[in-house]
């Protein structure tokens, strides 16, 4: 009989080697997957995690590699905050998209003027429009005990028609013939998220990135911030006893969150993106979340789960252009990716028995 | 610079390894690539697109390679796939998206040897982007036609997506004809907000039935529309709207099914016609804008549901346009407001359409902003 | 101009519109009594969508388009319950992990699926029922599935409160580790309510799209599993509310087009949000009446049971 005995504290060995082993697994059932659709295996999964670190065109294909994952790793290190205290920020995508609009608005407002305040206003207003955005479910959680899950997620809705409303009106560039979309701001210089080194990939958004992972790990190793939203999230009560106060504790967390995830939602729309446009959204806070898990919910994790997940991204694409992959293959195979994860979490926090149980019989 | 400099000889390496030279000699192989914004499989738009680039490996057959890209994000994601098209050594890339519009010209920007070629925009900043659109305002003067002559309640409707010029010309000349037709007949238009949506496109053609509406053309790409008028059992029609949409033409029992007639959009002829030009060195940057002369706007089939006089009507006016003897914007027509727009026997300059913000008279309603 | 919205049709049209997020809505309630939180809803429906459309083009039958729709549902929840209830997973992240991969598989699985017509679905002849003037054609024409969910608000509503059963459900939703020193098996019972959830969400995606639309689109179900997930809580847990919640949300978002169509000018991107932003301000109502809330949650509502001898 197989049994499963509960670790007293979580093996340390099997915590870093779940996500290895996850990826491997998922490796696996998407070449079979592949093979079931027709396309060889093994150069699918050779298109799709080789290539673009090191194939053909891969001087082109890694920098979009930190261009993809910038945005991700920025705020799944915000939710990685939350999570572990146990509140859950499902609205990312919403925070996201409400910063970028935010950010958008300044610079459309100062436009044409070439001014150096231009850009860093226009990050503070990112930041701000997500905070914001993530205050509402933080306040009605607060005041009315409502359930974040939900409402964050109710507003990823609102936000999208809001984007869409200002695509089509307030932001709409003037002189684009009548349809949606703002001016492009990538020909604005003030306001262009040029990357720093050409063709690098590195914009002002992979930069904050990786300053976000850092100051992330320092915060929660060293602060006592850090300390309070890891024992809120493992022992709640005890956090209690500890002088956590649970409101403080859920308005910073959705507050960094949404600034973070606003913050990315800016640098996206200023950089690669350069539009405000009705399909602006393209679903990096949902892809976030599965980020910040893969990461094991820390920085430096996150930090190469949003490296691997952009290389499913890119490499993806590369699998549809030159294997004919379908799209939904690519979706299919970064939620195996999450489940085999969390299937074998459970080796980190159970042992395996098999055998009786021992004890009375 | 220097990467600059990288890629364009990556691609002009492949380019000539494939076997083209400059383009002024023509090319013996052409790789066609095409960027769709939807899946192929959508019965709609990206359908016939890609029904298009079929027909290009079809006419030109070994000397023609085609590769394409479905559901492809418009912005960042988009310039990215363009540019692995480009570096995977295509010759001419076909962007069938309005989103596209700046990745395209980015992208140009640095292939300058790469012919681009994007649908319906307008920017063209490269002398390597050339840019195309079908009159489909042409389709909808036929269809406005058909509308005003069967609808009996007098009430037609326009289920449109988004109040960009291209809809609101399809608006006007759908209503202008129907009027023309049908002096008492009254318009309703619904705002989807989606090219592709079916069950927003079914909800809105719902309500719009239940209002009384008995004719609706659609704007928007599925076959929702028609499978909704479907339900009210032979009392409602519509059109096919992009491809035929032939299955909804007859029903199972053999009667005549909800849908009358459709527009087509053939893009075929344009295609064929592009990739020869680069093949036989012919090819010259354009801003097309072509329709029922060139085959690319195309009426399909009409059913028995609607009467033989109201057939000879509709194929006449094909006739006219094709011959080019008829223009669906041909005065007297006022604005909405009651200010003339063309005099009697005037024609509408390509210019006014494309940049179209105003309704014709006798629209009840405002665009939304 | 407003006068020209019929209410009969009106509540025809939300009745109709309602009815898949009512069928999630009452499923995953279930599930939420035996204390499993399940975000998966989105990937149930979803999948359920596109496996009942395939059943049914290839079949021929909507019958059996339902009951692939069911099957699949289930067979998604299972997998929810194995991560979950054995592998002791995190539920919320399962919750997503399960709703991504729906979309994902059902994108993969509807390939080739695009464009096709299913098979039509019966509209039940209630006789001289349907003739009656105003509640005949808002009630009694629709096709049968509308029928059979709210026979299914019902059937769940006595369940819960009249059968043993359902009172052994609930216990364990509400203590878990009182249930099983009871000696009842609460693995088996919750993955048995999450099956169930999960089969009523494949229905509601089913009936989206051998019905409602009704046709096959990637990710056609929109968001509906997440109203599903609103509705539960906005009814605070009580089958007849659910059916109150989904009708209301639903009659929103037909209102809406009814009033565009009926030429009232007010911006569509507004009246879309406005079913949102009132699920927002009802689930702020209900949660702040701490009373109420504390009555009907399900205690043990998202807490992993692990048997430790």
């Amino acid at each position: 009989m197989i049994r499963l005995e509960r670790r007293p504290t979580p093996s340390r060995f099997w915590t870093g080697a779940t996500p290895v082993l996850a990826v491997i697994a998922t490796m696996i059932a998407g070449g079979l997957l592949f093979a079931a659709l027709g396309k060889n295996p093994a150069e699918a999964i050779r298109t799709i995690f080789w290539d673009p670190l090191f194939g053909q065109f891969a001087s082109y294909s890694r920098p979009q590699l930190l261009v993809k994952a910038a945005p991700l790793i920025l705020i799944a290190v915000g939710l990685s905050f939350g999570f572990r205290a146990g509140i859950w920020n499902i609205g990312a995508e919403g925070q996201y998209i409400i910063g970028a609009i935010c950010g958008a608005a300044v610079a459309l407002a100062f436009y044409p003027m070439d001014a150096v305040i231009v850009f860093p206003l226009m990050v503070l207003a990112g930041a701000a429009g997500g905070l914001a955005w993530a205050m509402i479910p933080a306040v009605l959680k607060i005041r009315f005990n409502t359930s974040e899950i939900l409402v964050s997620l109710m507003l990823v809705y609102v936000a999208g028609h809001i984007l869409s409303a200002m695509a089509f009106g307030a932001l709409r560039n003037p002189e684009g013939m009548g349809f949606p979309g703002s001016r492009n701001l990538q020909q604005y210089p003030a306001a262009h998220n040029a990357e720093l080194i050409a063709n690098s990939g590195l914009h002002w958004g992979t930069v904050t990135a990786f300053l976000a992972v850092i100051a992330a790990y320092v915060l929660m190793q060293r602060h006592i911030l850090g300390f309070q939203i890891r024992v809120a999230g493992e022992a709640p009560r005890a956090a209690r006893f500890a002088g956590v106060n649970p409101a403080r504790l859920t308005a910073i967390c959705l507050g960094t969150s949404g600034a973070l995830a606003g913050l990315a939602g800016l640098f996206e729309v200023a950089g690669p993106s350069g539009q405000i446009t009705p399909d602006f959204a393209s679903g990096y806070g949902f892809t976030a979340i599965i980020v910040a898990f893969l990461g094991r919910l820390n920085p430096l994790g996150i930090l190469a789960a949003g490296l691997l997940m952009a290389l499913t991204y890119i490499g993806g694409e590369l699998a549809q252009l030159t294997l004919a992959l379908p799209a939904a293959a690519i979706q299919a195979f970064q939620g195996m990716l999450l489940f085999f994860l969390l299937a074998f979490d459970m080796l980190s926090n159970f042992r395996i028995r098999i055998g009786r149980p021992e004890g009375a019989q | 610079m220097k990467r600059r400099v990288l890629l364009a000889t990556a691609a002009m390496g492949l380019g000539l390894a494939t076997g083209g030279a400059a383009v002024a000699q023509g090319m013996d192989n052409v790789k066609a690539c095409f960027v769709y914004v939807g899946p192929i499989g959508d019965g709609g738009w990206t359908y016939q697109h890609h029904q298009g680039a079929l027909a290009v490996k079809e006419a030109y057959g070994d000397k023609v390679e085609i590769a394409w890209q479905e559901s492809v994000p418009e912005g960042a994601d988009g310039e990215r796939v363009m540019t692995q098209m480009a570096l995977s050594g295509c010759n001419i890339i076909f962007t069938t998206s309005f989103g596209y519009m700046d990745a395209t010209n980015a992208v140009a920007g640095k292939f300058p040897d790469i012919k681009f070629e994007h649908a319906t925009g307008y920017k063209r900043e490269h002398p390597n982007v050339s840019t195309y659109n079908a009159r489909f305002y042409e389709g909808r003067a036929v269809v406005g036609h058909i509308a005003g002559k069967m609808t009996k309640t007098n009430k037609i409707g326009y289920l449109a997506s988004f109040p960009i010029p291209e809809v609101i010309m399809g608006i006007n000349a759908y209503f202008h004809h129907a009027r023309l037709a049908n002096p008492d007949v009254e318009l309703v238009v619904t705002w989807a907000y989606t090219w592709y949506d079916p069950a927003k496109e079914a909800d809105a053609a719902r309500a719009m039935l239940d209002q009384g509406v008995d004719v609706i053309t659609a704007h928007t790409d599925s076959t929702a529309p028609l499978a909704e008028i479907a339900k009210e059992g032979g009392s409602a029609w519509g059109f096919g709207q992009a491809s035929d949409m032939a299955s909804f033409m007859t029903n199972d029992d053999g009667s005549p099914g909800p849908r009358v007639a459709s527009i087509i959009d053939e893009w075929a002829p344009y295609y064929v016609k592009r990739v020869g030009a680069l093949m036989d060195g012919s090819y010259e940057q354009i801003d097309s804008w072509a329709g029922m002369p060139e085959g690319e706007v195309v009426i399909g089939a009409m059913n028995d549901a609607i009467p033989d006089d109201v057939k000879a009507e509709a194929q006449a006016m094909i006739d006219a346009i094709t011959d080019g003897s008829y223009h669906p914007f041909t005065g007297p027509i006022n604005r909405q407001d009651g200010t003339p727009w063309l005099a009697e026997g005037e024609v509408a300059d390509d210019g006014t359409l494309l940049g179209m913000t105003f309704y014709v008279e006798g629209i009840e309603g405002d665009i939304p902003q | 101009m407003i006068g020209s919205i019929d209410p009969v049709l009106l509540v025809a049209s939300l009745m109709i519109a309602s009815t898949p997020i009512l069928l999630a809505a009452i499923g995953e309630m279930v599930a939420e009594k035996a204390g499993v939180l399940n975000l998966g809803v989105e990937g149930m429906m979803i999948v359920g969508a596109i496996c009942g459309f395939i059943a049914a083009v290839n079949t021929g039958s909507p019958m059996a388009g339902f009951l692939g729709g069911a099957l699949a549902g289930a067979a998604m929840a299972a997998l929810f319950a194995l991560l979950t209830q054995v592998f002791q997973s995190n539920q919320v992240a399962t919750g997503l992990a399960l709703t991504l991969f729906g979309l994902g598989l059902s994108s993969l699985i509807g390939q080739g699926y695009n464009g096709i017509r299913p098979p039509a679905t019966a509209r039940l002849d209630l006789g001289p029922l349907s003739d009656i003037p105003v509640l005949g054609r808002m009630l009694f024409s629709h096709d049968w599935m509308v029928y059979a969910s709210l026979g299914l608000v019902a059937a769940v509503w006595a369940f819960l409160r009249f059968t043993r059963a359902g009172l052994i459900l609930r216990a364990v939703g509400e203590s878990h580790d009182a249930a099983h020193a009871l000696g009842y098996r609460v693995v088996r019972i919750r993955v048995l309510a999450l099956m169930f959830g999960g089969a009523c969400a494949g229905l509601g995606g089913a009936y989206l799209s051998l019905v409602r639309v009704p046709q096959w689109t990637e990710g056609m179900t929109a968001g509906a599993g997440w109203i599903a997930l609103a509705i539960v809580v906005f009814a605070s847990w009580k089958a007849g509310r659910v059916l109150l919640g989904a009708y209301l949300f639903g009659g929103v978002t037909v209102l809406q087009l009814n009033l565009q169509a009926a030429g009232v000018a007010i911006p569509v991107q507004y009246l879309s949000m406005a079913p949102y932003l009132i699920t927002i301000l009802v689930l702020v109502v209900i949660s702040a009446d701490r009373s109420r809330v504390a009555l009907n949650a399900p205690a043990m509502l998202g807490r992993n049971f692990h048997a430790s001898r």
